[in-house]
């Protein structure tokens, strides 16, 4: 197992993802001799996890069951002990297609924060590409560190503790992209110009107040960097759920069925509403959007350098 | 491998994309060959070695030269109103004529100038704001100044270019909606991956930028042959080809269920009238409601791209061979061509069907026109579990049947109907707010896991999944126990 390599089986050492059901999960490490608790009952690591095949059901010692899942960056995103506030995959994705990244790509990022943007950025540059992250607070970068050597990709990125406004990112005339995600972002893109390549790059800056991207529009145009672009990306989530309106009773006679307005006669199987008038109601199938949903995380600005 | 730099010089044969403002348009870079962009006409000959992202201006003979950077002159006070409470439009502000700018022109005067011009012949200029004047100037460079970028192609400028020009041909798949399923599909360098798209090749491309040629990809197409018009835009180094393979959806059963055999081919590309979608752009489809301000396809006949089954064309003129035996013999030729041409067909798609017998591919990418579920109760067959799997379809519908289907059947979990909406801002100082127009619709998308199918208890989940879907509060607490 590694973040950058689907692996058949579990492994003394993975880290492995324990799916409870819908949308609790947890990671864990797996090691010989361990046990985890869950509210399902206990798993042994040595007879119930290594050997098995990932998406395996475990039956716990309770006789209730959790599904073992082969970490991804994002369901390490979703699982990862929160350091910072961090990156969700709906922002991680945009970031990675309009830093126009893929395998071999080298990236500058700054903060590293908990690492979910890293993960997903290793992800992707690997197996040819290198990311350097700069993260000023030394238990962070420290922390970070240790997660990538236990995830199998530290050979992939270099993590640098030190102030990214002060001291930039620590290389020059390397990086494909730069990705910033500090509250003054407009400190950092002179030295984010310099880390990128002579020949041009993108970069992109994250940040939740309007006033932060005004600032670092200004610095962006001030150093030479073109198409420059701020969006933003909501994520909508729907549960389908089965709906059951009911006919209001009219007063019509019950053997005139037109009189409702529905077919009745209507086969029901290709999602067409399906009309119970003994019921008196109307089913149907509706993707029902979340009671909250999140509205805003960050604006993200896009630029070119050429 | 080595990648291609950002820094790449504009050879011919490439395929380019021009860019003037927001607007994208993919060119094969040929000599002597005149271009048609956004109502200008031109030739790429002088583009050959730049750099990619140069902006060049065109010049009257439909020549492309380098822009100079020009230092703007502002040295001139600005005298600017405070408000228009005195400006009316009587329509004579604008001492300049119709016959006048013409003129300007036709004598080759540059676009700068004639900006120039407009301003010293308003009579209301001065008496705009600041912000006023300095709207009235951009909106005449858009204009007045033909300049042009010309960029190399990548996943981020087909999929904005190909969505704002010809949502149809990709399903109206926009550009986030792509980079959501990329990123839940983890696809990345190494995998195996199953992709099923009628979206012109571009979701094809994308997952093949996103591998760099690391891993196989198994492309299930409908009819005769996959599209990949977009795909060939790409520009991929030879080798991104290696390890994609095709599979045809109408051999799906016949291999699920053993009875697979490569006799019954479906027949050739070229003997399939393909009409939708055909890969030159040419064929217009009819887009309804959709006012289009020019008349360009997206993509001018694509650079073809050393595939193996890319069409070739024999003309045999009666009255260019002159005897009977070597007609014949021609004859033979062209049968034993064929021959080769399926026999070299059938090997491939052996090869192919042994692929996903092994039934452990690592994620499954899907994008058509079709209906998902039963694209979706079919192929994810052939997913390993604990894999991940992406379903777009342009209306929520047929996800909503899709995500219970796929709960009777089991073997996935974490499903999520999602969908993005997409927001752009202008910021400027003091004038910052969202862009007054979004787009209205990205499609959706279904995801989920893959994980191993218990036989046994496809009916056990089918109750749950009716259960998971009694809308009654009190049935929501059922959804915490197991999925």
């Amino acid at each position: 197992m590694s973040f950058i390599e689907y692996g058949d089986t579990i492994k003394d050492g993975d880290t492995a993802v324990v799916f409870l059901g819908h949308e609790s999960m947890f990671p864990v490490k797996v090691q010989h001799g361990t046990v985890t608790q869950t509210k399902y009952g206990v798993i042994r690591h040595s007879t119930d996890l290594i050997g098995k095949k990932y998406g395996s059901k475990v039956i716990c010692s309770k006789g209730g069951w959790v599904f073992i899942l082969h970490p991804t960056p994002e369901l390490w995103t979703m699982n990862l002990p929160h350091r910072t506030q961090i990156l969700y995959s709906t922002d991680i994705s945009i970031i990675t297609m309009m830093l126009e990244l893929k395998p071999g790509s080298v990236v500058c990022e700054s903060g590293t924060g908990s690492g979910s943007l890293s993960h997903a950025l290793i992800r992707t540059v690997a197996p040819t590409g290198h990311l350097y992250t700069v993260e000023f607070h030394q238990q962070r970068a420290e922390k970070a560190r240790e997660e990538f050597r236990e995830h199998g990709v530290d050979h992939l990125v270099t993590v640098t503790n030190q102030d990214v406004c002060k001291n930039g990112f620590g290389v020059s005339d390397i990086a494909d992209a730069v990705f910033l995600d500090i509250p003054s972002p407009w400190e950092a893109i002179g030295h984010a110009k310099s880390a990128l390549k002579a020949e041009g790059g993108r970069i992109c800056s994250f940040s939740p107040c309007i006033e932060q991207v005004q600032r670092t529009c200004l610095a962006m145009e001030e150093y030479g960097f073109t198409e420059i672009n701020t969006l933003e990306i909501l994520l909508r989530v729907y549960n389908v759920r089965t709906i059951s309106l009911q006919i209001p009773d009219l007063g019509k006679a019950a053997e005139d069925n037109s009189g409702t307005g529905f077919d009745s006669s209507s086969p029901s199987n290709q999602g067409s509403p399906g009309v119970n008038l003994q019921q008196g109601t109307v089913q149907f199938k509706s993707g029902v959007p979340l009671k909250e949903m999140v509205g805003h995380t960050g604006y993200l600005t896009f630029a070119t350098k050429s | 491998a080595m990648e291609e730099s950002p820094g790449a010089r504009i050879r011919e044969g490439d395929c380019a994309v021009l860019k003037r403002g927001e607007v994208f348009k993919a060119v094969p870079v040929l000599r002597r060959r005149k271009i048609i962009f956004e109502k200008q006409w031109f030739y790429l000959d002088n583009a050959i070695g730049h750099i990619y992202g140069t902006t060049f201006e065109v010049t009257n003979g439909g020549n492309l030269q380098p822009k100079q950077e020009v230092e703007e002159t502002t040295t001139e006070t600005k005298e600017a109103g405070t408000d228009n409470r005195n400006i009316v439009d009587d329509g004579k502000s604008q001492k300049l004529t119709h016959d006048d700018i013409k003129a300007l022109k036709d004598k080759g005067i540059k676009g700068q100038e004639i900006v120039q011009q407009l301003i010293e012949n308003s009579t209301t200029f001065r008496d705009k704001t600041e912000f006023a004047q300095d709207k009235y100037i951009k909106k005449k460079k858009k204009k007045y100044e033909a300049v042009i970028t010309i960029v190399k192609p990548s996943t981020r400028i087909l999929s904005t270019m190909y969505y704002a020009r010809e949502p149809g041909k990709i399903n109206h798949l926009r550009y986030d909606t792509l980079a959501q399923m990329l990123t839940l599909g983890n696809v990345h360098a190494g995998n195996k991956m199953l992709v099923m798209e009628t979206c012109a090749g571009l979701v094809l491309g994308a997952v093949m930028e996103r591998m760099g040629g690391y891993g196989s990809i198994i492309q299930m197409y409908p009819g005769g042959g996959p599209v990949r018009a977009a795909t060939s835009c790409f520009g991929f180094p030879k080798h991104y080809f290696d390890n994609l393979h095709e599979f045809p959806l109408s051999k799906v059963h016949s291999l699920l269920s053993g009875t697979f055999s490569t006799e019954t081919l479906p027949s050739d590309p070229e003997d399939n009238a393909l009409v939708e979608e055909e890969s030159n752009g040419l064929t217009e489809e009819k887009q309804t409601s959709l006012q289009e301000t020019e008349e360009e396809p997206t993509t001018e006949a694509p650079v073809e791209i050393n595939q193996a089954e890319e069409q070739e064309t024999m003309d045999i003129n009666a009255e260019d061979v002159e005897f009977k035996e070597n007609k014949e013999k021609e004859n033979k030729e062209i049968v034993r061509e064929k021959q080769m041409k399926q026999w070299e067909r059938r090997k491939k798609l052996t090869e192919t069907a042994a692929l996903l017998r092994e039934k452990n591919a690592d994620g499954l990418i899907v994008a058509s026109k079709f209906h998902p579920t039963p694209l979706l109760l079919s192929l994810l067959e052939f997913v390993a579990p604990s894999r991940p799997f992406v379903v777009y379809c342009q209306y929520k519908e047929p996800l909503l049947e899709c995500y219970t289907k796929l709960r009777e059947r089991g073997g996935v979990i974490n499903l999520k109907l999602s969908e993005t909406w997409l927001r752009n801002y202008q910021v400027l100082p003091d004038r910052s707010h969202p862009k007054l127009t979004m787009s209205g619709g990205g499609g959706y998308l279904l995801s989920g896991i893959t994980v191993v199918l218990d036989k046994g208890k496809a009916d056990s989940s089918n109750l749950e999944a009716l259960k998971m879907e009694e809308p009654s509060p009190k049935r929501c607490k059922v959804q915490d126990l197991h999925c």
